[in-house]
């Protein structure tokens, strides 16, 4: 175990963890949030994914302490019910979700690279989502939500 | 597909011990195969109230179980106005909890905002099954004895007759306004729910001969009212089974066997004694854990476990499973047979044959499944994400745990997409096996291996045809036999051993029993399987029972024994049987030179023009439903009326097709029909849907925008099983563990557009399924879409680019 400092959704968290911890399970279990879900542990299928310094990153397999003193976003830190990001309110407009277990891995992951290419194509933006995977397969709605984000962006 | 009546399961002495301890004999368990134990406590034993009488008292709400006839189980109305309503069918990501919540508002005549539903706990709500079998809207949204329709329309009618007496004027003088009661010609004698009955209890039963309004005068249901989990869902708000946090609460994982059917030999618990915050390992027969203070603390114990195992099973080589399949001892069954099917066949101007195969395919859930527990010396309670509460939860616990099942508490989470039985049913009795031997609540999370190596697979089919054609080339006798595999279930207290984990908890699978005979013929008109194909008549004694034209019809069936364990996957046995049902229809009408489209409505009958009647016999299922969804989805497309294959494509390269497949889900419930673009990229073997369009029927529309949101979901997720999906071993083990070795379509295949078309039946016709329609037709849809674009006819699936670009060479 061991002193470190973690930066998450703004706010500044002092905890005494084995570094080697997953930054997911110090999320969900330290700190209780319920944004990055477990979905493989491999880095495979994007549902942990949370927003480092700008980037979508697999939390499942990023050590706890590779993401302290960084800035840690997760679906919590983007926005709340009652004043959700421009994204996020883009996925409740266009009720995309089933079970939500993809949630992080396709906002996230589709907010990281169009904040950096708010101009990128519909193959664009499918290559980029490559590896994120939803098994309820609302990938047609997911595109629409990215649509509608995309069109605010401009 | 087992038959074990006359087969006394084995159990370990400490399967045996745990029975007598939840107050069952081994004589009563084996006799009563589960009934004895899944038969509902009495109020007083567990002393219990019912919502209602809870409101009444104030007190924290505690519901009963037996009483479903009482609508104080279902409905109780507090001094507010606010309607506390109580369901049994779960939100699987479907958004069953919003529509559940539409219909009580509308049957009750008050704002959407003052319902607070709770669904599937088994303190608080009544047993209304398992949430599966496209069955939540048939269970519901029927007027039926206990319905959650029926509770509030009892209920609606109760407080207009209370509010009838107390203003001394008959109910059809009286008008409701968003829960006030009011006088019609008198506004200021008015009264609001709360006021006739808060906190009372109605005391009434549930009425299903109360005649209540139709879906013409719905003004709640039918509209899109937007899910009320996705904003909690989008903002990392919403409690899943994964985030619910007990005081005390420590982390557990399991160790599976590392083969099939490997059992423990011996465990080395000094391997991993020097882990940090090391709870325990527990070993119970085969069923291995470990507990420990922390997550990351429990994976490291996990891993570093030594277990010696034996061998296990020596597993059929993949290459040849199909054959292997046909080989094996077998139980048969004869779901129709007309008598005449080799007469005909021998008569017919030509016969086409063809054999379809279709693999084990896996829920694949893209969450691991984890569940919570919290075991006392003689109770429990489990935060499950499970389909059943009751059943498969409470009664197998009861039988794992040794504790009688009315001390035992289920309570459903939200989990990831389950699609049918996946790890959740498993992995909630874990947690439970686990928290049960270290005395703490005890959360575990399955591995990504875990979840995929030991669920519960869909069943692989090898499906054999032949069709016999006149010399007009139409279809005179329909011959069909399949062969499946099957291995446990859904568990039950009678079945604890159908998941991995009771099994290895020490209930040993039923031995398999094959038939002796060729089995009798059915008398039932049932289809739940979708064996039958819509284009046959179904003929019995009292006259055809089904919506197709042929008449000589044969269609056998046989189950084996899996080497792996198999469980309902979404459509069931019905994506399989219509994968080869449709695909052979589209043989025939290629065969014949006619448009796919006109060759099915050829081949089903219409309702009677006049009456409306269906002509399908007393089965109630229509033939010109069914054909309405066909020319929609075709209309919608822009089907071009010719015959498939599409002419002029080139041999090499990009080509397109279009393809279409219908089917009446499990033959009564839901029409559907998806006519789709198919890309066929002849040099890499990539195929792709550019476009589809999908119309379905599931009698009156509740939620518009859900159902759409299952029609476009079930869609692709048939044409990911169909593209690629295929559960894979070798001489011990399953190989298909990760997203690697299990790939799954994603967004870099490039999304399709997708238009979708719901026939909204307003005319009285009840609510019919509308989960599972979409998926089943889609193996077919893609079948018929390469073949219209290559020529090339597919009949193994799936259709991924190494097997499309070897069929293409071999043609």
């Amino acid at each position: 175990m061991s002193a470190i400092s973690l930066k998450v959704n703004g706010r500044t968290y002092d905890l005494d963890v084995d570094p080697e911890t997953p930054l997911l399970y110090v999320l969900t279990d330290d700190l209780a949030l319920r944004g990055p879900k477990f979905g493989c542990g491999l880095g495979q299928c994007g549902a942990c994914a949370v927003i480092i310094e700008g980037e979508a990153i697999r939390s499942c397999i990023t050590p706890v302490s590779t993401a302290a003193g960084f800035q840690i976003t997760t679906l919590e830190g983007l926005g709340s019910p009652e004043n959700p990001h421009p994204i996020q309110k883009a996925f409740i407009d266009q009720q995309v979700f089933q079970c939500g277990t993809c949630s992080s891995g396709i906002i996230m992951t589709a907010k990281a690279f169009l904040d950096q290419n708010p101009k990128a194509t519909k193959g664009e933006i499918e290559q980029a989502l490559d590896s994120v995977i939803c098994r309820c397969f609302v990938q047609y709605r997911a595109m629409n939500a990215i649509s509608q984000y995309q069109g605010g962006l401009a | 597909m087992t038959s074990n009546k006359t087969i006394q399961p084995t159990y370990t002495t400490d399967a045996l011990d745990a029975l007598e301890k939840a107050g069952l004999s081994r004589r009563t368990f084996l006799k009563g195969t589960g009934a004895m134990i899944v038969g509902f406590s009495t109020v007083s034993a567990a002393g219990l109230l019912s919502p209602g009488e809870a409101a009444a008292a104030g007190a924290p709400l505690q519901g009963s179980t037996d009483r479903r006839d009482q609508l104080d189980s279902w409905i109780a109305i507090l001094h507010d106005g606010t309607i506390l309503a109580y369901a049994g069918k779960s939100e699987l990501g479907t958004g069953m909890f919003t529509v559940q919540s539409q219909l009580v508002a509308e049957y009750l005549e008050v704002p959407l905002s003052r319902v607070k539903l709770t669904i599937c706990d088994t303190a608080l709500c009544p047993d209304q099954g398992t949430t599966s079998g496209s069955q939540s809207h048939p269970t519901n949204f029927n007027h039926r004895n206990r319905s959650l329709m029926t509770a509030a329309a009892t209920a609606f009618h109760e407080l207009k007759n209370l509010a009838a007496a107390k203003f001394g004027v008959t109910v059809d003088d009286l008008v409701v306004v968003n829960g006030v009661i009011i006088v019609k010609n008198d506004a200021t004698k008015n009264v609001t729910y709360g006021e006739l009955v808060g906190g009372k209890v109605f005391n009434l039963q549930l009425d299903s001969s109360i005649k209540i309004k139709g879906p013409k005068e719905w003004k709640i249901l039918g509209t899109s009212v937007p899910r009320y989990d996705i904003p909690d869902i989008v903002t990392g708000r919403l409690e899943y089974a994964r985030d619910v946090r007990v005081p005390g609460m420590v982390y557990g994982q399991v160790v599976r066997p590392p083969r099939v059917d490997a059992k423990v030999v011996s465990v080395d618990e000094s391997s991993v004694a020097d882990i940090p915050g090391l709870v325990k390992v527990v070993v119970k027969n085969s069923f291995v854990g470990v507990v420990a203070e922390k997550r990351y603390q429990a994976i490291r114990a996990s891993e570093r476990l030594k277990v010696e195992w034996t061998q296990g099973l020596h597993l059929p080589n993949q290459a040849t499973f199909y054959d292997w399949m046909l080989q094996q001892p077998r139980t048969n069954s004869r779901v129709a047979d007309s008598l005449d099917v080799d007469e005909k066949l021998a008569s017919a101007a030509k016969v086409i044959q063809a054999t379809y195969l279709y693999p084990y395919n896996m829920h694949g859930s893209l969450g691991a499944s984890a569940a919570v527990a919290d075991v006392k010396e003689n109770s429990a309670t489990v935060w499950s994400p499970t389909q059943s509460v009751y059943g498969a939860q409470r009664s197998t616990l009861a039988v794992l745990l040794g504790i009688p099942q009315e001390n035992i508490r289920v309570i459903w989470r939200m989990g990831s997409g389950c699609y049918g039985l996946n790890g959740a049913d498993a992995v909630s009795f874990d947690a439970a096996l686990l928290s049960q031997a270290v005395g703490r609540p005890v959360m575990v999370q399955l591995t990504r291996k875990d979840e995929m190596a030991w669920e519960n697979y869909g069943t692989p089919y090898v499906h054999k045809n032949q069709l016999g054609l006149d010399a007009a080339g139409n279809i005179i006798a329909w011959d069909s036999e399949s062969w499946t595999a099957g291995k446990g279930s859904r568990p039950s207290g009678g079945s604890p051993y159908n998941v991995v984990t009771g099994n290895l908890a020490g209930f040993e699978v039923p031995a398999f029993n094959p038939s002796t005979g060729p089995g009798n013929i059915s008398t039932s008109t049932g289809n739940g399987s979708n064996h039958v194909p819509s284009y046959i008549a179904f003929v019995k004694a009292n006259g055809r029972a089904y919506i197709g034209t042929v008449t000589s019809e044969r269609i056998t069936t046989h189950g084996i024994r899996s080497p792996f364990w198999t469980g309902p996957l979404r459509s069931p046995n019905r994506l399989q049987n219509t994968f080869a049902h449709e695909c052979v229809i589209d043989e025939a009408a290629a065969y014949a030179k006619v448009d796919p489209v006109e060759y099915r409505l050829r081949h089903i009958i219409d309702d009677d023009p006049l009456t409306g009647v269906t002509n399908a016999g007393n089965s109630g299922v229509s033939g010109t439903r069914m054909k309405d969804c066909i020319k929609l989805a075709a209309e919608k497309f822009g089907w071009e009326h010719r015959a498939s294959p599409k002419a002029g494509n080139p041999k090499t390269g990009v080509v397109t097709g279009q393809a279409m497949a219908a089917c009446l889900y499990e033959g009564h419930n839901g029409y559907c029909a998806v006519a789709a673009e198919v890309e066929v990229n002849q040099d890499t073997g990539v195929v792709n849907i550019l476009r589809m369009a999908i119309a379905s029927d599931s009698g009156p529309v509740s939620n518009p925008n859900g159902i759409a949101n299952q029609n476009e979901g079930g869609a692709l997720q048939g044409m990911s099983r169909a593209l690629g999906e295929e559960v894979t071993w070798d001489h011990e083990k399953i190989t298909s563990i990760d997203w690697i070795t299990y790939p799954t379509w994603k967004f870099s295949n490039g999304v399709p557009d997708i238009s979708n078309h719901q026939i909204n039946r307003t005319d009285g016709q009840p609510a019919k399924g509308s989960g599972e329609v979409s998926i089943s037709v889609m193996a077919a849809v893609l079948a018929n879409g390469i073949f219209d674009a290559t020529g090339v006819r597919i009949r193994e699936g799936h259709f991924s680019p190494a097997k499309v670009l070897a069929a293409l060479k071999a043609s």
